[in-house]
């Protein structure tokens, strides 16, 4: 269909008004750019929001024990209890469906006082007991040795993994830290590893200022004996979280015996639950950005069916000639729908890589300046960009529908006569 | 295009042979124009038959007439209806752009016909650049490039003045001389003249039809 004759004779035709034809383009510009950074802008903020949630693997919940509300079985309401190592046990035993189950304890935190002390340096950190199994729910990088292993967890070593703000608090630059000893809460702990958070956003100082010890030589040395504070679960890939909540609050109901309907006796926070509906919200973003990008792109494809109509309009007299000339309907037809095509394709084009620069200065800028809360690396897909070259070939072709009927809608002896 | 409509040819009968120069004439409104599209396949009679070289022209639809018009005719215009933004050259290969010859041979084609017309060191200037002999010139290239039976000429010297019209005519003239088949509408007596046969129309019909002793355009320039 497009032969290099074809192309001589609409960039010739696309030529011969340079000034209006860029006006024209311009429109279709506009519409596809504020299309593509719209759908950028949603992603970055998308990518923004989930970055809060750490990479904390996202099939997981967090749950903890509270104050019962009801009485059960001889057992007043207001009563506190704990989890302890055994629920973990039976737990594991009593839903394979559960990838991984870590019981949790933690010292200090956000703003707490001192606790940990290195020769003549101390520092206020958030100490976590855990298990092996944690780093898989969290990710990190281990930059230096390991992390907690279960022969730490039976021998309850007392050895640490810090994080790169410990590290930064504590040494000096340089400093060996590996096989070093830190104070806390007045116990020595053996430094065994250091870790950074993986591509954390938000939360990244206070998980650079973290400590890992294992969950059983934690609960000996700040006399926590087998008391679990939560537990983070997370599902096999297969099963959502979500659902296996219920049984899995019945079961610990059951065995710490809370009345069934006791809904405030344990707390929980449904990751899975929760990532959902972000992700829906955002799915409704991006239908927003197509929306109103659409509607842009539909004005600038108007300008050029308008356009398209006063150029037929000008040029009757030379379509005229070219039909005395032999061009049949349908050959005047394609050159005014090719024309409008190219137009709207050209012009989409250098819309989408204008797009694009701009998306490339904005993460250039987001690079430099460090991160922003809840935004981060706006872009789009490869598909996006398909999609909106398929909206631009489907609406250039509507843009010269109506033209290219006119075109050949008048008599060829009236076109000749026109001046 | 009025919702009344005008019956401007009522009975007209002739024929043309090939190679013949013959020139309408008539006052305006008096048909001429109308004929000469009508034998042009610009528009259609409402009645009556047309015979192309054998080819009965009837039932047109515009893909159809649009073939016949690139096969069998070439069209001269007062106002030249070149293509602003084309150059000459491209211009005269037009017509063979439609008939599908490819960019070589039409670019040679094209170059033989502004020779022929005198322009070849002309063809890659637009039309603006051409003064209003040349332009008609380009035109009767672009007439003869597809190499047709016929020429229609419609007033091709109305927009010119008596030295150009002249050379255009001597350039007509020429070519009929090879051979061509050439109509040609004008209401200049001087022009006619330099015809070989002038058809006279009055109101829709033919009030005379004479053979003429042909005045040579040459001897004017």
């Amino acid at each position: 269909m497009f032969s290099k004759d074809r192309w001589d004779e609409i960039l010739e035709a696309l030529n011969a008004n340079k000034f209006r034809t860029l006006l024209t383009a311009f429109g279709v510009f506009w519409g596809i750019t504020i299309l593509v950074l719209l759908l950028a802008l949603t992603n970055g903020l998308k990518n923004g929001v989930t970055a809060g949630f750490g990479n904390f693997a996202t099939n997981s919940m967090f749950i903890w024990t509270q104050q019962t509300s009801k009485p059960y079985k001889g057992l007043p309401k207001g009563r506190r209890f704990n989890f302890k190592l055994d629920d973990v046990a039976s737990l594991k035993n009593d839903f394979p469906q559960l990838k991984y189950v870590s019981p949790r304890n933690q010292l200090g935190g956000y703003s707490g006082a001192n606790n940990v002390v290195r020769g003549t340096k101390t520092g206020a950190f958030q100490v976590n007991g855990d298990y092996p199994e944690f780093i898989k729910q969290q990710p990190m990088d281990i930059i230096q040795g390991r992390f907690v292993s279960y022969s730490d967890i039976n021998a309850k070593r007392k050895v640490c993994v810090i994080g790169t703000g410990v590290v930064k608090s504590l040494y000096d630059k340089n400093e060996e830290t590996l096989g070093t000893y830190i104070k806390i809460n007045g116990v020595n702990f053996m430094v065994i590893g250091t870790f950074k958070v993986s591509n954390s956003q938000g939360d990244k100082e206070e998980e650079a200022n973290t400590i890992f010890v294992p969950f059983t030589s934690f609960g000996q040395a700040f006399n926590f004996a087998d008391n679990v504070g939560w537990l983070a679960l997370t599902a096999n890939d297969g099963t959502n979280i979500t659902t296996l909540k219920p049984q899995l609050l019945e079961s610990l109901k059951n065995r710490h015996k809370v009345h069934p309907e006791d809904d405030r006796a344990i707390g929980n926070f449904d990751l899975s639950e929760a990532f959902g509906r972000v992700n829906g919200l955002f799915s409704i973003l991006s239908f927003v950005g197509y929306f109103v990008g659409a509607l842009v792109l539909m004005s600038g494809i108007i300008g050029i069916s308008n356009i398209m109509l006063i150029v037929v309009k000008e040029r009757t007299k030379e379509i005229g000639v070219r039909r005395a000339l032999g061009a049949t309907p349908w050959i005047i037809k394609s050159q005014v729908l090719q024309e409008s095509l190219i137009l709207t394709i050209l012009s989409g084009m250098v819309g989408i890589s204008f797009a694009a620069a701009v998306i490339w200065g904005l993460n250039y800028a987001l690079d430099m300046n460090g991160p922003v809360e809840n935004f981060a690396n706006p872009s789009v897909s490869m598909s996006v960009v398909f999609i909106a070259l398929f909206i631009l070939v489907v609406s250039g072709l509507l843009a010269g529908l109506i033209p290219a009927n006119s075109a050949t809608k008048m008599k060829p002896v009236d076109a000749l006569r026109m001046e | 295009m009025g919702t009344n409509s005008l019956h401007v040819l009522k009975g007209i009968n002739f024929n043309v042979k090939e190679g013949e120069l013959v020139s309408i004439m008539g006052s305006s409104g008096s048909g001429k124009s109308t004929l000469l599209n009508i034998l042009g396949m610009l528009d259609e009679a409402d009645e009556g038959s047309y015979t192309l070289d054998n080819v009965p022209i009837k039932n047109l639809n515009e893909k159809i007439a649009a073939n016949y018009r690139n096969k069998f005719l070439g069209f001269i215009f007062q106002s030249f209806n070149l293509i602003n933004y084309k150059s000459a050259l491209d211009n005269v290969a037009l017509p063979l752009y439609y008939q599908g010859v490819n960019r070589k041979d039409r670019i040679e084609k094209a170059m033989h016909y502004l020779d022929k017309v005198g322009l070849a060191p002309w063809s890659h200037h637009l039309p603006n650049e051409l003064s209003g002999g040349q332009k008609q010139r380009v035109a009767i290239a672009r007439a003869l490039a597809s190499d047709p039976k016929v020429l229609l000429a419609d007033e091709p010297t109305g927009a010119l003045d008596t030295k150009t019209s002249n050379e255009v005519m001597e350039l007509i003239q020429g070519i009929n001389d090879e051979g061509k088949t050439i109509l040609l509408v004008t209401h200049e007596p001087d022009i006619a003249r330099m015809t070989k046969r002038i058809v006279n129309l009055k109101d829709g019909v033919i009030i005379d039809d004479n053979f003429v002793e042909q005045v040579r355009a040459n001897q004017y320039v």
